[in-house]
């Protein structure tokens, strides 16, 4: 077994996820058949491989620091589920 | 001929000479969506009204000899791409009622361009899928076969400009996406080199991996589709600065002496023998033509799609983790607190498929699993992109099936994921070297069912894939068939 169902259940708290039984069922065989299936890249000798974060060779993209105006707060807000006074984004509470 | 039948360089013609309207146009192909969509089912969204005033405003131009390069070109993009003021749906149910405040770049720059936006298209819910099955629109049918797939995740991009519901389209590819679903449909399909697009309002999946990039109905069209919208972008800080050449004329360049390679690695057993047997007369053809094969080999194929299944997914989980019903899309609040509102509103708003991917992905760049999974995956994506580049030092471009099969049955790939991912064996390694690929259609198989071929090129090189493909194209007539529907 590659991974458990209690690591399962582990990473779909970390994933924001509420699985049904029958997912977590589910995901526990496809994550095992995967997870052994990706077991393959350790055939290979990575030692003093650099990773590849990025396929493309490009380095420090910066910009001036110049101010520029930033979208539209209306327009931010226009797809909110629950606005809040003072053009906020609405959400349960978080400190109780 | 009818309208719907006319390539965009041929169009360009006709509405340069006065001898169609770009009115007349736009009419035509969205008379034809309406007529065929309930069998395709490319279309998620029909953009009638804006389409109509785009077309008239474009004849307009045209009469006032403004003309741009794509004034009146009916083009439809996959829903994936962010609209302003119309729906955007990724093919989720999580971005339910969601109307972008915003353009995308590249759809900025086709309307700049004059094109008229027809519609969205349908897709792998967040572009994780090789068969447009993961839709919450529900899948779309091949138009050479409704009981086939089409191919995703660019699956209604494919499939519309194939049921000539477009003139052509924009999709994206981060595994395969665009050549697969162009390689199933019998369509031109182009992934260009990561960075020559902007993603600037592109939904991402995996950001190191994902690029726009046309669909169309020969490699012409392709090649205009791309100049429209290639080039730096100062919103998309993986763009590349660097000039973009002129496609066009790079197509009449012939490809005597072109040194083409044929990488042993993807010739091998499991490879279907029509597909085999069509890529192998297509390589006669490059003979004839003058190009000259040359055997190489790019060892570490058979590893990409494990690397790619451990960037792809950990890069998409963290994307992702913006889906939260807190500022847009659906939301299930049951008043039991935050953390439940973001638990529920995901497990009801993703489809199978992209919780799937993100529980994976989470779980490779979680604490203790990180160095062996992310972190080896992106090790093993440097000797996959050394491969290719060891290769271009002695090949211009590189030649390969796109699939292993042609289109397979809806449903026949459902019941296991790993026999899904390993339809994109053939396109993944290019998403992981971050190069260029270009899908032609190069035959049928005995059940009629559409079979591509692959031309890769060397980062920035597409003007040698379309240029090889559009050669290819001169001296075949598979691109000219079209579906009965």
């Amino acid at each position: 077994m590659k991974i458990t169902r209690p690591e399962v259940e582990h990473v779909a708290r970390l994933a924001r996820l509420a699985l049904t039984e029958e997912e977590l069922g589910r995901l526990t065989g496809d994550m095992d058949a995967i997870l052994l299936y990706v077991e393959k890249l350790n055939e290979l000798d990575t030692d003093g491989i650099v990773p590849t974060a990025h396929a493309v060779p490009v380095e420090n993209a910066f910009r001036v620091d110049a101010i520029k105006p930033s979208m539209d707060r209306e327009l931010v807000l226009e797809n909110a589920p629950e606005q809040g006074a003072n053009g906020c984004f609405r959400v349960p509470r978080v400190i109780e | 001929m009818e309208l719907i039948d006319l390539a965009i360089h041929e169009m360009k013609e006709k509405l340069a000479g006065r001898e169609i309207s770009a009115s007349e146009l736009t009419a035509a192909f969205l008379n034809r969506v309406a007529r065929t969509n309930d069998r395709v089912n490319a279309y998620v969204t029909v953009c009638a009204d804006e389409a109509g005033k785009a077309a008239t405003d474009a004849d307009r131009r045209i009469a006032a000899g403004g003309a741009g390069p794509l004034t009146g070109i009916p083009i439809a993009l996959k829903d994936i791409f962010c609209t302003r003021g119309i729906r955007t749906t990724c093919a989720s149910n999580i971005l339910d009622g969601f109307l972008p405040p915003y353009d995308a770049t590249t759809v900025r720059l086709l309307k700049e361009a004059g094109a008229v936006l027809l519609g969205k298209l349908n897709m792998d819910e967040f572009a994780m899928g090789s068969s447009n099955e993961n839709s919450a629109f529900g899948p779309v049918r091949n138009p050479w076969n409704p009981e086939r797939v089409s191919g995703g995740s660019s699956g209604g991009s494919a499939a519309c400009v194939a049921a000539r519901q477009a003139a052509g389209a924009l999709g994206t590819d981060t595994g395969g996406s665009i050549r697969q679903p162009a390689a199933f449909c019998g369509v031109v399909g182009l992934k260009p080199t990561y960075g020559r697009v902007s993603r600037y309002g592109v939904i991402a999946y995996a950001s190191s991996l994902d690029q726009v990039g046309p669909l169309g109905r020969d490699v012409e069209d392709c090649a205009l589709l791309l100049q429209a919208v290639a080039g730096h972008d100062p919103c998309d800080s993986t763009s590349i600065d660097t000039p973009v050449p002129d496609y066009r004329a790079a197509l009449d360049q012939k490809v005597r002496g072109l040194r083409i390679g044929l990488p042993e690695e993807y010739f091998i057993d499991g490879l279907d023998p029509e597909i085999r047997g069509a890529v192998d007369k297509a390589i006669e053809t490059f003979r004839a033509l003058g190009a000259e094969m040359v055997p190489i080999s790019l060892p570490h194929t058979s590893y990409a799609v494990a690397a790619y299944y451990l960037i792809a997914t950990a890069e998409a989980s963290s994307n992702l983790a913006r889906y939260d019903g807190v500022r847009y899309g659906n939301r299930i609040d049951q008043g039991a607190g935050l953390l439940d509102m973001y638990q529920q509103t995901r497990a009801a708003g993703f489809g199978a498929e992209v919780k799937r991917r993100i529980m994976l992905g989470t779980y490779a760049l979680s604490a203790g699993y990180y160095d062996a999974y992310y972190l080896k995956a992106q090790k093993v994506r440097t000797l996959v992109r050394q491969d290719f580049l060891n290769a271009f030092e002695k090949v211009d471009v590189i030649l390969t099936p796109v699939a292993p099969s042609a289109a397979f049955g809806l449903g026949e790939k459902l019941d296991d994921p790993l026999q899904m991912y390993l339809s994109d064996i053939f396109t993944i390694p290019i998403n992981l070297a971050g190069t260029c690929g270009l899908s032609v259609p190069c035959g049928f198989t005995g059940e009629g069912l559409p079979v591509g071929l692959q031309l890769v090129g060397r980062p920035f090189g597409e003007a040698d894939i379309l240029r090889a493909g559009h050669a290819f194209e001169q001296a075949t007539e598979w691109h000219k068939r079209k579906p009965e529907i």
